[in-house]
């Protein structure tokens, strides 16, 4: 039971919404989109939910080519990012109305709509009104009403977007526990990178209507195949910048030279992307290997445990993060340390050429 | 604060005063109305709406225009429904100017129409019923309640049809189960709007009935200038003419309120 994506494209007008696209979406898969908005995440839900048709290209489930089977034919589920739910209905009538539509028994749409609601903790809210509800719980209620028909694709379209800090944690603890399991498919839309890897699963990140790469989170998050990859997976941004290799030197124009270690010392001279995540520039050097860089601090974000401080490398606003408190004074020079061994480098057509796992 | 409760009780005593004044005229005889200046009846008398409930030829006016009222209410929310719908989910060539256009019919005096309508419903034998009345005010009912209607519609997010249909509901059945009672406020505030329009519309209701859909406005105008000046009669039938308004607008008071906060009404 997979669904498959074979070559397709979506147009509207003379936008291109997503370029040609393949994907194979194994059953029992926890698969995750990641992108920025406008990246053609719904877009892409919309076509494998049957709400909207691709311009070309075939969509197969189990098998079966089901490019023109309507949407109300195809046991799926969606969650959107605003909490959508049938405001003249009841909790307990919206969490039943896919199976009131499938005409199933009133004794067992009773009985399911309950222990849906159950595992959601809705029961005490089942007689009230969606607009009478927090946005945590009709967020829960649309999710019960995806949960409780048993569908074999679930669509989550960044369920998680519109709640508050403490309840987006809450349901993200439990939101794999829901829906995961069984042979069901879920496909989670997120702009965060954070959320993706706390998920794990698979990950196809998505830039301009395109999957730049498919595959396990790690795999992806470890080695991006290429420059948009890595920056679409990375957050905060991840620095780059154009350098020369030569010999045994890595030389950032006008600000650096670096030694060439880890990966980067196997690569032909010549000139590269590199690619530094801003975890791996610090305020103090952790390996003998660290290059040193001098940058004009603009912004610190000094969160509870960690410090964010972006900086001005020759021109370039390079991001660093790293543990702890570091007191910075905003516009004055700092030196941070580049774990140069763990950079990414991209040759001339932003493919990776060294560096990742 | 004395002074400060008293320019709105000053303001809503001038609102009131011409209602006050029908109603006073009413209760009176035709002879004291004409006899003089009194502030409240002399010789108190039910004697004019006791006539209007008996003589056919007077409540009959207000079957008659409740009659065309209510046909043109339910046409032109019912044909508005599908056509607003259109409007606010699809984009299709032209649907800018189409809706604008929809709207300029209203720019047009009724006075305009008046004539063309006769003609027509004389030829096609129309005339002289409710539904000639109705279908001429459509004319100006259906851009209103299209225009009322789109507005509400767009207020309720795509995503709420998509999840509709992906739980399985055909669209027929989506639009009447979910989406209308959905803009169950908006429809109020069309329907009210189609009520008022058609029930306050003289022009085109006098010339399109002669006798047997005769509506109540004409009713009034045509007995002041055969019997000679029965003021407190016409004053009886003009305050009743305010009930059906007034009972609509009772209904409907929250939603308008709804619809002025979405920049439609």
């Amino acid at each position: 039971m997979t669904l498959e994506l074979r070559n397709i494209a979506k147009r509207v007008g003379a936008d291109q919404h997503i370029h040609e696209t393949s994907l194979v979406l194994e059953e029992g898969s926890f698969n995750i989109l990641l992108g920025t908005t406008l990246s053609g995440k719904t877009t892409l839900m919309q076509l494998m939910a049957g709400i909207d048709r691709p311009t070309s290209g075939d969509i197969f489930f189990r098998g079966a080519r089901v490019n023109t089977v309507p949407v109300q034919k195809r046991n799926v589920a969606m969650v959107y990012q605003q909490f959508i739910n049938y405001p003249n209905m009841n909790v307990f009538d919206n969490i039943a109305s896919p199976l009131r539509v499938a005409r199933m028994a009133q004794s067992e749409i009773d009985k399911r709509v309950r222990e849906t609601a159950d595992l959601l903790k809705l029961t005490p809210m089942l007689q009230r009104r969606p607009s009478e509800l927090s946005g945590g719980q009709q967020q829960r209620t649309a999710m019960a009403r995806a949960l409780v028909k048993d569908s074999d694709l679930i669509l989550l379209d960044e369920p998680l977007a519109n709640l508050d800090y403490k309840l987006r944690e809450e349901l993200r603890d439990e939101l794999p526990k829901l829906f995961a399991g069984r042979d069901r498919i879920v496909v989670y839309a997120t702009t965060e990178p954070t959320e993706a890897l706390l998920f794990g699963g698979n990950t196809a990140t998505l830039h301009e209507g395109r999957v730049t790469q498919f595959g396990p989170t790690s795999e992806t998050y470890r080695n991006p195949k290429d420059l948009i990859t890595a920056q679409v997976f990375s957050d905060p941004p991840i620095n780059t910048a154009r350098v020369t290799k030569q010999g045994q030197n890595i030389v950032i124009a006008g600000a650096a030279a670096m030694p060439a270690v880890g990966t980067a010392r196997d690569l032909p001279d010549g000139d590269y992307t590199i690619g530094i995540r801003p975890h791996h520039i610090t305020p103090q050097a952790r390996n003998e290997s660290d290059a040193a860089v001098e940058g004009k601090i603009l912004i610190a974000e000094l969160s509870g445990s960690e410090s964010v401080v972006h900086f001005d490398l020759d021109g370039r606003t390079w991001v660093s993060q790293s543990h702890g408190i570091h007191p910075f004074e905003i516009g004055a020079m700092a030196r941070l340390y580049v774990d140069i061994g763990r950079s990414f480098f991209f040759d001339a057509d932003d493919r990776l050429v060294a560096g990742g796992a | 604060m004395r002074a400060r409760s008293l320019i709105p009780i000053v303001y809503i005593l001038f609102l009131l005063l011409p209602i006050y004044w029908l109603l006073n005229m009413s209760f009176k005889t035709t002879n004291e109305i004409l006899g003089g200046f009194t502030l409240w009846p002399q010789t108190f008398t039910l004697e004019n709406y006791a006539k209007i409930f008996t003589d056919p030829t007077w409540y009959m006016g207000y079957v008659n225009s409740l009659q065309y009222v209510v046909i043109n209410t339910v046409l032109s929310v019912s044909v508005a429904l599908p056509a607003a719908y259109a409007f606010s989910r699809y984009r299709f060539l032209g649907d800018k100017h189409l809706f604008f256009w929809l709207l300029t019919n209203r720019m047009a005096p009724p006075a305009v129409f008046a004539l063309p309508f006769l003609q027509l419903y004389s030829a096609v034998g129309l005339f002289d019923t409710p539904w000639a009345v109705a279908l001429a005010h459509t004319l100006f009912n259906i851009p209103l309640a299209v225009w009322i209607l789109e507005g509400f519609m767009s207020g309720v997010p795509k995503e709420l049809d998509e999840t509709a249909y992906i739980d399985g509901y055909s669209f027929p059945r989506f639009f009447v189960r979910i989406f209308i009672p959905t803009i169950a406020a908006g429809i109020g505030v069309a329907c009210f709007f189609c009520f008022m329009f058609s029930w306050v519309e003289l022009l085109l209701a006098k010339t399109l009935t002669s006798v047997a859909a005769k509506p109540i406005a004409a009713t009034m105008t045509r007995t002041a200038s055969t019997s000679g000046y029965e003021l407190g009669l016409l004053a009886a039938a003009g305050a009743l003419t305010i009930v059906p308004g007034a009972f609509v607008i009772y209904f409907v008071r929250n939603y308008i309120a709804k619809g002025f906060a979405l920049g439609r009404v």
